[in-house]
């Protein structure tokens, strides 16, 4: 085996900063707030200035109101949409709650294919997933990937008209009969 | 403005955007001036965490100049070039109040189970991030900290994330002094995690990956030892021999949801997605830490279920503990460690790449291609 231990200084102390910030009590157990010297929490009305809300955001459960402040990109739509707004009926505690947005994600994924192709726009799949950093840096991998899938791809076709082929011979024969 | 946009699981791109704007009195909008893609960008990126919409753009990583204020904002001003802390804190609430600004109650409508981050899904607040030209930064008074003048840009974006997890990860571990530190994970929070359990006092610091690359890089950035776990057998037997069969005082946790070395978390984890990610780090550090010791979670996974020993970590006595990093509550201790020449966060970086070429960027860290440790986003705007 290697000698791993090469870099490690033999007296750690040599190492730049050692130590510096050894705190003999640093007791990592909560609560934080006695090390922090916290006075009083503030009170429930006490709250920032509030964001208008001009979209739909959706909410969780456990909380009981918008906070102060929300992000606004991309607001539920479509089908997803549809999905994510069910999805927020339910806990953070539920997995009615997370796996239909895991559901929600990859139905969101198709419709943004499709929202593309309606603009005009065709996805350079390849681009968008870095193909040339593969190509450059991975090529083995690269072209075994491509070969691979060629061959499930060219499998699948052949596999699906043979049985279509037999398909219509079978109709034909009995129309024949 | 030109924006990296997430099309679904591996396909990213940059397209044109509209302009963020002030939607509250203690906004700012910055113009990025460096932005970083994250290991835990990668969760989103593969699809691995709920609401994760198409049309988002992520980077939670990010400096920039302020160019634009909200009517409430005071602490900063147009022109000034800050670090921008990846969560975003109220600075008010019960959770803010105790320095826990990874935590707050006041930015995150959509779940409770987080705080809210830049440019991390609908689930941590439906923030967009920072790698673009422009970002929204709510909360102007609180997070945002000037950038010193004699700072360099590529340090101080590294400042919003990587150096304060890392050093987080080992205060969480509750080194002290003399301590053996294992840390798995040798991607920039996990290096950074080991060359900061020096500060804490560690007698010996070991890192666990899989990537020769990585290790190396380690052993030179990090002066720890370094190994990779698909040569030394079980990696929690191995831990075991080299600390006289009792295990290390600390273990940390710095890989997350995207851990490899185990087919049964790795396919229920990222491949099936019935797990909350692949929790074989975590399986790991429950297996290879002392008993009675610390396991400090930085690694990030899903809201949902990891199957991990907790029986395990109940007979052993141990201490979990784990957050989002409070980078607001650190930035100060941090930015004196890097006027000082202890910690050099630049020193992480490998590659720099146009914002344009983002898709690339991704897959050259995702697939971790020509040794890539950290890659920098420039914006077109940022040379302005």
């Amino acid at each position: 085996m290697k000698d791993n231990t090469v870099n490690t200084p033999v007296d750690p102390k040599q190492i730049k900063g050692w130590g510096i910030d050894a705190d003999p009590k640093n007791d990592p157990t909560y609560p934080m707030r006695d090390r922090m010297n916290v006075g009083e929490d503030p009170k429930s009305d006490e709250r920032p200035y509030l964001q208008p809300v001009n979209e739909e955001v959706l909410k969780s459960i456990e909380r009981p109101n918008v906070s102060a402040v929300f992000g606004t990109p991309e607001p539920p739509r479509g089908l997803s949409g549809i999905i994510r707004r069910q999805a927020y009926k339910y806990s953070e505690n539920q997995y009615k709650h997370w796996l239909p947005m895991i559901l929600a994600d990859r139905v969101d994924m198709i419709e943004g294919v499709l929202a593309d192709l309606t603009h005009g726009h065709v996805p350079n799949i390849f681009a968008e997933r870095g193909a040339k950093m593969d190509w450059k840096y991975n090529r083995s991998g690269f072209i075994t990937r491509l070969a691979t899938i060629s061959l499930l791809t060219a499998g699948a076709i052949v596999l699906f008209s043979s049985k279509g082929k037999n398909k219509r011979s079978k109709k034909r024969r009995r129309y024949q009969a | 403005m030109l924006a990296m946009e997430y099309r679904g699981p591996k396909r990213v791109r940059a397209v044109q955007k509209p302009m963020p704007e002030i939607k509250h009195p203690q906004d700012a909008i910055v113009r990025v001036l460096r932005a970083c893609i994250c290991g835990s960008d990668l969760h989103l990126y593969n699809g691995n965490i709920p609401d994760t919409r198409v049309g988002s753009t992520f980077g939670h990583e990010f400096v920039g100049e302020i160019v634009e204020i909200g009517a409430d904002v005071t602490k900063v001003k147009v022109g000034d070039r800050v670090i921008v802390p990846f969560n975003i804190a109220c600075g008010e609430c019960h959770f803010c109040r105790q320095g826990m600004f990874g935590n707050c109650q006041e930015s995150n409508t959509e779940s409770t189970a987080v705080g809210a981050i830049f440019g991390y899904s609908h689930t941590a607040g439906g923030f967009n991030g920072g790698q673009a030209e422009y970002a929204r930064v709510p909360y102007a008074n609180v997070g945002p900290v000037i950038i010193p003048d004699d700072m360099d840009l590529d340090d101080a974006v590294l400042l919003t994330d990587v150096v304060p997890t890392g050093y987080q990860g080992a205060e969480m571990a509750g080194i002290q002094t003399g301590d053996t530190v294992v840390v798995f994970g040798a991607g920039p929070i996990g290096i950074m995690a080991a060359r900061c359990a020096w500060l804490f006092g560690a007698g010996r610091v070991i890192i666990i990956d899989k990537e020769e690359y990585r290790l190396e890089f380690a052993r030179n950035y990090s002066y720890c030892e370094a190994y990779n776990f698909e040569e030394i057998g079980d990696p929690v037997v191995f831990i075991k021999k080299i600390t006289d069969w009792l295990g290390a005082d600390c273990v940390i946790d710095a890989v997350g949801a995207e851990a490899a070395g185990n087919a049964l978390q790795t396919i229920t984890g990222r491949k099936l997605l019935l797990q909350a990610g692949s929790a074989t780090a975590l399986h790991w550090a429950i297996n290879s830490v002392k008993k009675g010791g610390i396991v400090s979670i930085v690694g990030v996974y899903g809201p949902t279920d990891n199957l991990i020993p907790i029986g395990n970590a109940m007979n052993k006595g141990l201490t979990i503990r784990g957050n989002q990093t409070s980078v607001k509550r650190l930035l100060p201790r941090l930015i004196e460690h890097v006027q000082n020449g202890i910690i050099n966060p630049k020193g992480l970086i490998t590659h720099r790449m146009p914002l344009e070429e983002v898709a690339d960027g991704y897959r050259m860290f995702s697939d971790k291609l020509d040794n890539c440790i950290k890659t920098v986003l420039m914006p077109p705007t940022a040379n302005q």
